[in-house]
C-alpha cells in the first residue's frame, strides 16, 4: 500500500512512515501570525508560562487585516505586536509588504515539504508549493511558540483530477469555485485535497494558490500540490530526486476521487450566501451590481490583474458603479505598475488600494449597505463578511468580475 | 439540566461572532454579539448550562478562537452537531468547550427543549431518550479533562 503526497510530507517531519488516521507530534518548520491574532497569542504564550520563542528565526508575523488603521482598536493590535516582536527576538515581521497568504510563499517563508501553520484559516493555501499547511486558533499557536510542536491526525485525501485545456474564458477559480459546489462546505471536512492532471501540470503557481487558498471553504485541512518543476522555480529551489520523492505513489490509497475532462468548466458564480452555491454566470446574468472588488490573498496576483487588464484595455467601467482593485503585496503592486496593468486598469475607472486584507474581511476599504450587490474575488460570501448582513456577495473568477465592471450587471466573460 | 438553543447547517463563525466585534479587547466585551447576525435575543437568553444545539458544520469558516470562546463565557455547557468543521472543533477542545457529535439529537430536538450531558459516559439525556455521542481521540479527550491546552501544557512541565 502506497502513500499519498500528504502521507509523504508528514511522514518526512515525523521520521517514520504514516497513514491516514495516526495521530503525530509534528515538528512545525514554519509559523505565521497575524494583526488580528498577534495579541491573543501574546496573552496566552505568557499565561503558559513560557519564557522564550522555541526559534524565532521559525515565526512570521504579519500585519495585513487592518491595515493601513482606519480604527483605534486597529493601532492597539500593531503596538501588541511589536512589542511581541521585540520582547521575543521576531525579525521576520512585515509591516505594510501585503497580505500573508501572498507573502508566506512569495518571500520564500515556505518550501516543498514544510509543515507550517498559521493563525489564520487560509493558511491553507501553502498547499500550492507542495508544503503541508493549515490554520489554527491562537492558543495552539502560542503552544507551538513554545514547544516547536503540533499533534495532528494524518488526514485521508481526495484526489482530484483534471485534464486537458481549460475554455479560454475560465481560470483557476471557476475550477475550484466548481469542485467547492461538487464537494459541498463539508465535503473534505479534516480531509487533504490532492491536486492532478495535466490541467494542474501547466498551470502557474499563482493559479495554484488560487485554489488551495479555498479548499478550507470545503472544510478540508490542506490542500497538496506535488511539488514539480514550476513550483522549484517559483521557489528558488533545484528540482531533485529530494522533492521528487514527495509526489504520491501509483498505488497510494485515497478515500475518494474526482476527475474533470478541463473543457467542461465554464465561468461559474459562488452566490449569497455559502461558497458552495455555485452556479454557471449565464444563469445569473443581467443582474445590476453596485460594486466589483478584484484582489485579496485568492485572487490579488499579478497574473489576476493581468486578466483583467485584457478585458477592461481601451475601456471604462458602467457609470456609478464602483470598482476596487487591491494587489495581494507591494511586489505584486510594483510588477502591476512596471508592465503598465495597473496604468490600463486605473485608466478604466478602477480605485487601486493598498495591499491588504481590508474589504474582504468587512474592515474597511470598501465596505457595502443593505441590499447592495458586489461581485467580488475573493474567497468567501458569509452573511455579512462585507458590510451589513443584507449584502449580497458573488464570488467570481477577475476575467468575470473585470467583465461585470464594463456592463455594469453579471456579465460572463 | 439545560436549555436547547438550536441553529441549522454550515453555521460559520462570522455567525458566531462577527469580525467588527473581534478586536473587543475582551471575550466578556464581544459575547453580547454572539449570534447576533441569527438571533439578536441569544446573548440576553442563554443562560449557565445551557446547550447549542446545530445541524451539520458547525463552526466552518475562520480561525477566530473568539467564536468557541464566546460561547464557553456565555455558560454554554457544550455544542452538539451532526459534524463540526476542524478549525472551531480544535479550538473548542483547546479552550475546555465540549464539543459533541450527535447524528440525531438535531432532528430529534426543539429549541427550548430541555437536557442534561454526562461527559464520562458519553450520554445526552433529552425528552425522555439516551443518546449516546462519539466519543473524542484519547488525545483530546486528555486536553479536555484538564481543562484545555494552557492546563495541559502546565501540567506536562510540571
Amino acid at each position: 500500500m502506497g502513500y499519498t503526497a500528504i502521507e509523504k510530507i508528514i511522514g518526512r517531519n515525523v521520521n517514520k512512515k504514516v497513514h491516514a488516521g495516526e495521530i503525530v507530534m509534528t515538528n512545525v518548520d514554519r509559523v505565521m501570525i497575524d494583526d488580528i491574532m498577534v495579541a491573543f497569542v501574546k496573552e496566552k504564550f505568557e499565561e503558559m508560562g513560557f519564557k522564550k520563542i522555541w526559534d524565532p528565526e521559525k515565526v512570521v508575523l504579519i500585519y495585513d487585516h487592518f491595515l493601513p488603521a482606519s480604527q483605534v482598536d486597529d493601532t492597539r493590535q500593531f503596538k501588541a505586536g511589536n512589542e511581541f516582536a521585540s520582547k521575543y527576538n521576531i525579525s521576520h515581521i512585515h509591516r505594510s509588504d501585503g497580505i500573508c497568504h501572498q507573502l508566506m510563499p512569495e518571500q520564500g517563508y515556505v518550501k516543498p515539504g514544510d509543515i507550517a501553520f498559521g493563525t489564520d484559516s487560509h493558511t491553507v493555501t501553502y498547499g500550492c508549493v507542495g508544503a503541508f499547511s493549515s490554520g489554527i486558533g491562537y492558543t495552539e499557536m502560542a503552544g507551538i511558540l513554545g514547544t516547536g510542536q503540533l499533534w495532528v491526525k494524518v488526514p485521508e485525501t481526495i484526489k482530484i483530477t483534471i485534464d486537458g485545456k481549460l475554455p479560454s474564458n475560465v481560470t483557476s477559480k471557476d475550477i475550484i469555485l466548481k469542485i467547492i459546489g461538487d464537494l459541498r462546505a463539508d465535503g473534505a471536512t479534516y480531509k487533504c485535497l490532492e491536486f492532478c492532471g495535466s490541467t494542474i501540470f501547466n498551470m502557474s503557481v499563482a493559479g495554484r494558490m488560487t485554489m488551495s487558498n479555498m479548499v478550507v471553504e470545503a472544510g478540508a485541512k490542506c490542500a497538496v500540490f506535488t511539488a514539480d518543476e514550476a513550483t522549484c522555480e517559483y521557489c528558488g529551489l533545484e528540482y531533485n530526486d529530494n522533492i521528487k520523492e514527495l509526489a504520491a505513489d501509483y498505488d497510494a490509497v485515497y478515500v475518494r476521487e474526482l476527475r474533470y475532462d478541463a473543457k467542461d468548466f465554464v465561468p461559474v458564480l459562488a452566490c449569497p450566501s455559502q461558497v458552495d452555491n455555485i452556479h454557471p454566470v449565464k444563469e445569473y446574468e443581467g443582474i445590476a451590481v453596485d460594486q466589483v472588488f478584484l484582489g485579496s490573498c485568492t485572487n490579488g496576483r499579478l497574473e489576476d490583474l493581468q486578466t483583467a487588464a485584457a478585458i477592461l484595455k481601451g475601456k471604462k467601467i458602467a457609470k456609478y458603479l464602483r470598482f476596487i482593485v487591491t494587489p495581494a503585496s507591494v511586489k505584486v503592486y510594483n510588477e502591476a505598475l512596471a508592465d503598465g496593468t495597473i496604468k490600463i486598469l486605473a485608466d478604466a475607472g478602477a480605485i487601486i488600494t493598498h495591499p491588504g486584507c481590508g474589504l474582504c474581511c468587512g474592515r474597511a476599504g470598501g465596505i457595502l449597505c443593505d441590499d447592495e450587490v458586489v461581485v467580488a474575488t475573493n474567497n468567501r460570501n458569509f452573511l455579512g463578511r462585507m458590510g451589513t448582513s443584507k449584502v449580497k456577495i458573488y464570488l467570481a473568477s477577475p476575467a468575470t468580475a473585470a467583465m461585470t465592471a464594463i456592463k455594469g450587471v453579471i456579465s460572463e466573460p | 439540566m439545560g436549555r436547547i438553543f438550536k441553529f441549522g447547517k454550515d453555521v460559520d463563525t462570522d455567525q458566531i461572532i462577527a469580525s467588527q466585534y473581534l478586536l473587543f479587547p475582551t471575550i466578556d466585551e464581544m459575547k453580547s454579539h454572539t449570534f447576533e447576525s441569527l438571533d439578536t435575543e441569544f446573548a440576553s437568553k442563554v443562560t449557565p448550562g445551557d446547550f447549542v444545539v446545530a445541524d451539520e458544520n458547525f463552526g466552518c469558516g475562520s480561525s477566530r478562537e473568539q467564536a468557541p470562546s464566546v460561547l464557553k463565557a456565555l455558560g454554554v455547557k457544550a455544542v452538539i452537531a451532526k459534524s463540526f468543521a476542524r478549525i472551531f472543533y480544535r479550538n473548542a477542545i483547546n479552550i475546555g468547550l465540549p464539543v459533541i457529535v450527535s447524528k440525531v439529537l438535531y432532528d430529534e430536538s426543539s429549541s427550548g427543549d430541555e437536557m442534561s450531558l454526562d461527559l464520562d459516559h458519553g450520554i445526552i439525556l433529552a425528552n425522555g431518550k439516551e443518546y449516546s455521542c462519539t466519543k473524542l481521540p484519547a488525545k483530546m479527550q486528555a486536553i479536555l479533562d484538564q481543562g484545555g491546552l494552557i492546563a495541559s501544557l502546565n501540567k506536562e512541565e510540571a
